[in-house]
């Protein structure tokens, strides 16, 4: 290529908030969403290198700071990054190169459409061809055309290719990416002592002893919190463990058994918010043949990030530093200013890379912490939470109970659906539109709450988490008691819900039914005879996930030997980052609902690390069939939406193998894992 | 507080600090080596694996006491540039989700390999199990662990 331009700036020049190209035809690209471990810091800028038909060798992807005049939305959860920005980011590349083909067309003085773009090189039919570097400094001078053409699917050179994860390399070498390894020179660390229970508040601290250790340079108290502050983690760790603190009550202090009483009461309260109703429930069961009833109930559970929470904070006179690993970035800022009264202009945030989210990480919580310490001892200081203080420092997915009452009449028909989700701390438990809504005539949803000390967030997938496995088991229920197929059992009722829907239907019943073909297929369903096969299917977070968990009783007890997936996300952005997500989120289902459970004593939790709360570990997983839906329509996330059908499918098919349905989470503790094994 | 002289990646590195405190956070706060991570302080997940001597060995637990001359060797000291069998492996087989857990997957993954180069796929989730991925990423560990063998 041998155009040489004397008046080109060798530093290169930035298109817009996304992307700046260098001289040397090396283009950086922002990914400006905090990055959880679903890859989206390598699926976004994929989309815009699409469309600007960049060289991906040459792409450089560096988080973007949390900044509001140059991003939207930097926030990561409810699945919502791919498919609120797929088109935006689009259209970013495609400005970009039509700005370089302009600049090009410009410089050649020949028209524009004699122009094209290949792997970072404008290209003239002449032959004459031009890097991206090259022309980007005039490029940025020219205006940004509202109306630009976007790449036929046929052409994608890299959307729906195996990409690999932009970071490996730095993370296969140990760099300090993620906020617990954040250091700033002069910064202190430190850990707080919260109450040791829900429902206490702090009474007295004697801070004697933690503070006489080396390496402690203050004790304070703020909130309900006694802050050990010092030099080294080690330090304040041990000097945490020399503090005397005591609590008194100040609301109710739960246990387990408190727990199960409130949710007997809740599901014979009258007074239940109604979520939906549909016909005449009351006549349906009157008139109906057979009944079947069931009971479903889930524990609280931590989120368990491998990364333990942390947060860095330096707050000066009138502005305000802060660095760590949050979700949503925007919502700190505010709460930080808020809370000290400093504008959010004067606010920076630096976003790490996080060693995990689930939803933990939505919380403002452990940023203001960190925020209120840095005021008090007007030092830079970042808060570490040891693995106890992330078990037992609140804000879990909230204990849930489910009553299903399903009536069939003569001819083995549903005909009525009822539910009432009762939840501690859970807002609505029921997600009132979804299937099988609509598929049924008479139908009544219920919910009511119990407001706790206890805290809690959004968990992967909120609610549908244990929903999703509740309402699937409970419809194998009804089908069992149907004699229909558990499959052709779900196929008839979105025969319903797509031809004469009954109200309002929250679910595209073609696309649910798609799903539902494809695992049943890729499974053989009904075809296997040494194995039980169990099914579930769910819509959640735009996109929908049908899945056939296979097992067999080994020493008398079932276990989970293969499950096959079947998603509809659209268009698959990134191939190998999609995966990684649908099985993720499935092994992830399945080790919380086979082993997760956090107990309450006095409202303490009583697991507060790995030797007394059980994590999925490599030996127990099973294999994993995943399979994609070619619809080519616009990209839906993939961060929670395989989580929710896993567990339906996995103890549906441990009911076909032992005989026993599992209604409560973990399945660990019931009834088919409660035989005698042989030896 | 006692002075300490260790071996670190081949280097000799001197440190000040209570003679109980874990290797692990010698690295982390002393050393400057963040790449050994934090996940639960008692030894139970493995993302604070370190080598010993060789030994896969959990250094949340280690106190920099016990260390004496041993050779340690964290993953920032596993190759000059990121080329060890086992890291090239993870990158190709893609691995990580969040990755925070990886670096402790393959030191373990390294140490076994070293003493069983030729692993079946039962001893190779045997050997990982210890190590827990919250991302659920345990396929692909178990692909790359596999991978790395055909190479070395």
């Amino acid at each position: 290529m041998g155009i040489v331009n004397t008046n080109l700036s060798l530093e290169g020049a930035e298109l817009n908030s996304y992307l700046s190209i260098a001289a040397d035809n090396t283009i950086t690209i922002f990914s400006p969403n905090p990055e959880v471990g679903q890859n989206i810091k390598t699926s976004f800028p994929t989309i815009i290198a699409e469309e600007l038909d960049a060289d991906w060798t040459r792409v450089k992807v560096v988080q973007g700071k949390f900044d509001t005049k140059r991003f939207e939305r930097q926030v990561t959860g409810g699945s919502g990054a791919t498919p609120s920005s797929y088109k935006k980011l689009r259209k970013t590349g495609a400005t970009a190169r039509a700005m370089l083909i302009e600049a090009a067309a410009q410089r050649w003085n020949v028209p524009a459409n004699e122009c094209s773009t290949e792997n970072g090189y404008v290209k003239h039919t002449s032959g004459k061809n031009i890097s991206y570097g090259e022309l980007v400094v005039e490029a940025a001078k020219l205006p940004v055309p509202q109306d630009v053409k976007l790449k036929d699917r046929k052409d994608f050179k890299l959307i729906g290719k195996r990409i690999k994860n932009v970071e490996n390399k730095n993370i296969v070498t140990g760099k300090p990416l993620f906020g617990l390894d954040f250091q700033r020179e002069g910064m202190l660390y430190a850990m707080l002592q919260r109450p040791e229970a829900f429902g206490m508040k702090l009474k007295s601290a004697d801070v004697t002893a933690a503070k006489s250790l080396p390496g402690i340079i203050d004790v304070v108290t703020f909130n309900n919190n006694v802050a050990v502050v010092g030099k080294s983690t080690w330090q304040v760790m041990k000097a945490r463990k020399l503090l005397k603190v005591t609590y008194e009550k100040d609301a109710e202090l739960e246990s387990n058994a408190d727990h199960d009483r409130i949710f007997g009461e809740l599901m014979v309260k009258p007074d239940a918010t109604v979520r939906r109703k549909d016909g005449d429930v009351d006549a349906a069961f009157a008139r109906a043949a057979k009944v079947v009833k069931s009971e479903y109930q889930c524990p609280f559970l931590p989120h368990n990030p491998m990364e333990p929470m942390n947060f860095f904070a330096h707050v000066k006179e009138d502005s305000i530093e802060l660095a760590g690993p949050t979700q949503n970035p925007g919502s700190a800022v505010r709460a930080v200013s808020q809370r000290l009264g400093i504008p959010a202009d004067k606010i920076s945030l630096e976003i790490t890379r996080m060693g995990g989210g689930f939803g933990r990480r939505l919380m403002d919580d452990y940023v203001l912490e960190a925020a209120e310490l840095s005021k008090i001892i007007k030092a830079p200081v970042k808060v570490i939470w040891s693995r106890e203080d992330d078990m037992s420092g609140g804000y879990y997915r909230p204990a849930v109970r489910y009553r299903f009452e399903a009536a069939l009449d003569a001819e083995n028909n549903l005909i009525a659906y009822k539910l009432r989700g009762a939840g501690i701390n859970s807002g609505n438990p029921t997600r009132e539109n979804n299937f099988p809504s609509a598929a049924i005539e008479n139908l009544l949803i219920e919910s009511i709450e119990h407001k706790s000390p206890i805290t809690t967030a959004p968990w992967r997938a909120p609610i549908t988490n244990f929903l999703a496995f509740a309402e699937q088991s409970f419809l194998d229920e009804v089908a069992l008691a149907a004699g229909k197929d558990p499959v052709q059992f779900r196929l008839q009722l979105l025969e319903r819900a797509k031809n004469a829907p009954v109200g309002r239907r929250g679910y595209d019943a073609a696309r649910m039914e798609g799903v539902i073909k494809l695992a049943a297929e890729k499974a053989g369903w009904g075809t296997k005879k040494d194995v039980s096969q169990g099914f579930s299917v769910y819509f959640s977070h735009a996109s929908y996930v049908a899945i056939v968990a296979e097992a067999s009783l080994k020493a008398n007890k079932p276990q989970l030997t293969k499950i096959y997936a079947a998603t509809d996300c659209g268009e698959v952005v990134s191939l190998s980052g999609a995966r990684q997500q649908v099985i993720g989120g499935i092994v992830d289902g399945y080790g919380h609902a086979m082993y997760g459970k956090l107990s309450f004593k006095n409202g303490a939790p009583e697991q507060n690390n790995y030797h007394k709360y059980r994590l999925i570990r490599m030996k127990e997983v099973p294999e994993v069939e995943a399979h994609f839906v070619e619809n080519g329509l616009d990209p839906t996330g993939l961060g929670e939406p395989s989580l929710p059908p896993t567990a339906g499918a996995v103890a549906n098919a441990f009911y076909k193998a032992s005989g026993k349905r599992i209604r409560n989470q973990p399945f660990i503790d019931e009834a088919p894992f409660k035989n005698k094994t042989s030896t | 507080m006692a002075t300490y002289k260790l071996n670190i990646n081949g280097q000799s590195m001197q440190v000040s600090a209570e003679p109980d405190t874990p290797l692990l956070w010698i690295l982390r706060d002393h050393l400057g080596l963040p790449g050994t991570k934090y996940g639960c302080g008692i030894s139970a997940c493995g993302a604070c694996t370190i080598h010993l001597d060789g030994q896969a060995l959990r250094s949340c637990t280690l106190p920099v006491s016990s260390i004496g001359a041993a050779k340690v060797l964290t993953i920032e000291g596993l190759s000059k540039n990121g080329d060890h069998p086992v890291q090239i492996a993870w990158d190709e087989v893609d691995v990580p989700q969040c990755g925070y857990c990886q670096a402790g997957q393959i030191m373990t993954a390294a140490a076994f390999l070293k003493n069983n180069p030729k692993p079946t796929d039962e001893q190779i989730a045997n050997a990982m199990h210890g190590n827990i991925c919250r991302c659920g990423a345990y396929h692909r560990i178990h692909e790359a662990v596999k991978q790395a063998s055909t190479k070395l």
